[in-house]
Parts: structure tokens; C-alpha cells; sequence
């Protein structure tokens, strides 16, 4: 009885210091891919800013040529939403809070009669979406462990294409940014169209370009570009954000099992000395039980004189 | 020879960066090198071979998938959403990836399977293949 509860409570123990091992691979392994991701979004940095910077040529060198690209973006009206988030779980809070607040959102806009066009990238987001009947564009699954550029653009042909034929006139995104290795933000940020205030800068050296083709041949792609670069950054950002989020949420299962074992060999300790305990307090006991009513060597006596006494007769 | 800053920028990383005396590449109206000094340019850049003359007279060839191209001073800027060195392309592949895509498009027209023969040709030429 005493020592059935033991073995459970040593079967459960086991099994939680294989978990804890699984959890503590799974924490060193994010670490690692951290630095990886994380050298990546720098890596990605340069395309970013000389895009940016040509853009501002263009707006700086004649005046900006007009673009659907370029403007405040009305949002009352039909808006694009790119959901970014992982393809699988067990990093904490990552996927639900992004997806929250885009169901949130959505939801809202709903009551308002609002239209929201959904593209969703990582499976949890897809899952998500599904079963709670909201109707999606388009998803993306199985990249988020190693964004692509051609991921970028495949996400951006998805949400752009109705933005260029004019069925949305803006196109939203929400994601986690990657601000440093501690800390992470959920973040809904604005695709297109784009803010001209971002390329207003402070005209330093303002060289007078020649164009070619033209400034408006060139504006749309390039901006298209420019936005599809931004969705590649902000893809990178999310991967290293899951991975971070997976970090500290294998380190907290790690210490929880630590502390699990802890307490439960504890437990297990106290059985195993209760049955011990009960074992001796038996055998004591019966001992007692016999030496009360006579002796033991004379009852062995006793008993062996009994049994020879017929023989002997 | 005078020499320039020139950087070829894909989103996934800098692929080339350092000085070099001249690069030739396909704009958006047709060939064009630059020289140091070139007046400020702003252009689309098309499916092409670029080419660079480095300093000591090397060239080094760069299969530049659609992009864009700045000078502006000291500086030329080749920013492309897919581009690879010489060095770094896999001739079998874009081999093989040329003849399945010729073969597709002897059955069906498509502007993605020309897109894709002109990717390939362009990696071949640019890794200098003498092809038939």
C-alpha cells in the first residue's frame, strides 16, 4: 500500500526529469538559433536602408511622383491584415497575444460593419483562424523557421494584388518586433500605403538625378519593392522574436521541473520513510506480541520436548 | 584608372562591396557602364549580367535578377531582390532548371516559364558557360 505510493511517485519523477531534459534541449537550441536569426536581420539591414534611401532621392531630387503607394491610407473601408506568427507552439505567450489582437481587431471592424481581408502566416495563426471561422485570403505556413526573400514576396503578391486593383485601401500588419534579444513587442504597423513623412528627411546633399525610365515608371516597383523588403524585415524580426519567446518559455519549464522534482522526491522521501517507519513498527510489534506470552527459547524447548516425548514413551 | 565605391545589395545579404573601375549592367532602356564620375542616376535594372572591373583588372560577374540601380558621387548601388556571384552559382542546377523549363514551355506559353529561362540563362552567362 505505503509502497505502491512510492513507486507512482518515482515513475512521476522520472517523467518529469525526461520532460525537463526535453525542455532544457529545446531552450539551448533557441539560443543558439537566436544569434543565427539575429545576424540575419542585420544582414537584412542594408537592402532596407539604400532602398529607403532611394526613395528618398526620388521624393527629395522632383517632387514625388503620384503613387497608389504614397499616401495616409483610409482604413474605413476595406483593410488587408497580414498576421504573423509561428508554425508551432510552446513559446509562451507569442502566438496567442498576436492572435488576439488580430481577432480583436477584426472582430471590431465587424461590429462596424467593416471588411477585413486576412492573410495569415504560421500554421498556429492558420489553426487559429480556422476554427474560429474567420475567413482567411491566403496563408503562409512553414517559414517561419527561415524566412525567404521569395516568402516576402509571396506574402506581399498576396495582400498587395488587391491593393493595387483597388479592393483594399490599406494593408495593416501585425507582428512581433524584435527590439533586442530581451525585449520583444507586438506591434500593428502600417504596409501600404505608405507614409510620405518617412522619406521627408533632411536633404543633406540633394544630387540631381537622371531617371530612367522615367521618375513615374520607376516609383510604383520601387516601392513595391520597398514594401515587400519591409514584410522580409519584419518576417526575420518575428522569427527571432519566436525564438526568444521559445528561450524563455523553455527556461521557465526547465525550473518548473526542477522545482517539480524538488517537491515530489520530497514527498517521496516521507513515503518511503512512513513505510519503512510502518514496517518496523510491525515487526517490533509482533515481536511484543509473542514475547508477552512466554519466552522464546522456552517455547522452542517446549515445542521440541512435545515432539519428542511420544518417542521417547 | 579612377575607381568607385560599388555595393550589389540583395535583401539577404551584401553581396559585393569594394571598389571597382567600371560595371556594366542592363538598365531599364539598355546597356550601360559606369565609370567614376558618373552623373546621378536613378534606374530600374533589368534581368542581366553585370559586370565588374575591379581595380587590378580582375572581373568579377554577377547574375542580377531585376533590381534597382543608384550613382549618386563616390557611390554606385545595385539593389536586387535576387542576384548571385559567379562564384556562388550552381551551374547543374540552373542547367537542369534551363531544360525543364524549355521543355515545359514547348507545351504551354507562359511569361513565368520565359521568366525562368531568361534566370537561368542569365546565371549560365554570368558563371561564363560557352553554351550551343
Amino acid at each position: 500500500m505505503a509502497g505502491g505510493q512510492e513507486r507512482i511517485l518515482r515513475r512521476r519523477i522520472k517523467s518529469v526529469q525526461s520532460t525537463k531534459k526535453i525542455t532544457r534541449a529545446m531552450e539551448l537550441i533557441a539560443s543558439s538559433r537566436i544569434v543565427r536569426a539575429m545576424g540575419r536581420i542585420s544582414s537584412a539591414r542594408p537592402y532596407y536602408e539604400q532602398l529607403s534611401e532611394v526613395v528618398r532621392d526620388l521624393a527629395a531630387g522632383s517632387s514625388l511622383p503620384k503613387s497608389l503607394y504614397i499616401g495616409q491610407g483610409d482604413e474605413s473601408k476595406v483593410l488587408g491584415l497580414v498576421v504573423m506568427v509561428a508554425d508551432r507552439g510552446l513559446c509562451g505567450g507569442y502566438n496567442s497575444t498576436a492572435l488576439r489582437m488580430a481577432e480583436r481587431l477584426i472582430r471590431s471592424r465587424e461590429a462596424k460593419g467593416q471588411k477585413t481581408r486576412v492573410v495569415v502566416v504560421g500554421r498556429k495563426g492558420e489553426a487559429y483562424f480556422r476554427y474560429r471561422e474567420i475567413a482567411v485570403d491566403g496563408s503562409l505556413m512553414h517559414i517561419s523557421d527561415r524566412p525567404s526573400y521569395q516568402d516576402a514576396r509571396t506574402i506581399a503578391d498576396m495582400i498587395l494584388g488587391p491593393f493595387e486593383a483597388e479592393e483594399i485601401s490599406a494593408v495593416d500588419v501585425i507582428s512581433t518586433r524584435f527590439l533586442s534579444a530581451g525585449t520583444q513587442k507586438l506591434e500593428r504597423s502600417r504596409l501600404a500605403p505608405i507614409d510620405p513623412a518617412i522619406f521627408a528627411s533632411d536633404t543633406k546633399t540633394s544630387y540631381d538625378f537622371e531617371y530612367e525610365p522615367s521618375p513615374e515608371a520607376i516609383i510604383d516597383p520601387l516601392l513595391k519593392q520597398f514594401v515587400e523588403s519591409k514584410i522580409f524585415a519584419l518576417l526575420l524580426e518575428a522569427s527571432a522574436s519566436e525564438l526568444a519567446a521559445k528561450q524563455r518559455a523553455m527556461a521557465a519549464a526547465t525550473e518548473n521541473a526542477e522545482e517539480l522534482i524538488k517537491s515530489l522526491s520530497r514527498v517521496m522521501n516521507r513515503a518511503r520513510q512512513d513505510a519503512i517507519t510502518t514496517e518496523i513498527m510491525e515487526i517490533v510489534g509482533g515481536a511484543e506480541a509473542l514475547g508477552s506470552s512466554s519466552d522464546w527459547e522456552s517455547e522452542s524447548q517446549l515445542v521440541e520436548f512435545k515432539s519428542n516425548s511420544p518417542r521417547a514413551s | 584608372m579612377s575607381d568607385f565605391h560599388f555595393s550589389l545589395v540583395t535583401p539577404e545579404k551584401v553581396l559585393f562591396e569594394g571598389r571597382a573601375q567600371m560595371v556594366t549592367l542592363r538598365a531599364g532602356e539598355g546597356d550601360i557602364a559606369f565609370l567614376a564620375g558618373h552623373a546621378p542616376f536613378l534606374g530600374t535594372v533589368e534581368v542581366c549580367v553585370t559586370k565588374i572591373l575591379l581595380p587590378d583588372d580582375r572581373v568579377e560577374m554577377a547574375a542580377v535578377h531585376g533590381g534597382f540601380v543608384r550613382a549618386a558621387g563616390d557611390n554606385l548601388t545595385v539593389l536586387a531582390g535576387v542576384a548571385e556571384l559567379a562564384s556562388e552559382i550552381d551551374i547543374n542546377r540552373a542547367e537542369r532548371a534551363l531544360e525543364a523549363a524549355e521543355r515545359r514551355l514547348n507545351q504551354l506559353d507562359d511569361a513565368s516559364e520565359l521568366a525562368a529561362i531568361a534566370r537561368a540563362r542569365v546565371r549560365l552567362d554570368a558563371s561564363q558557360v560557352k553554351r550551343p
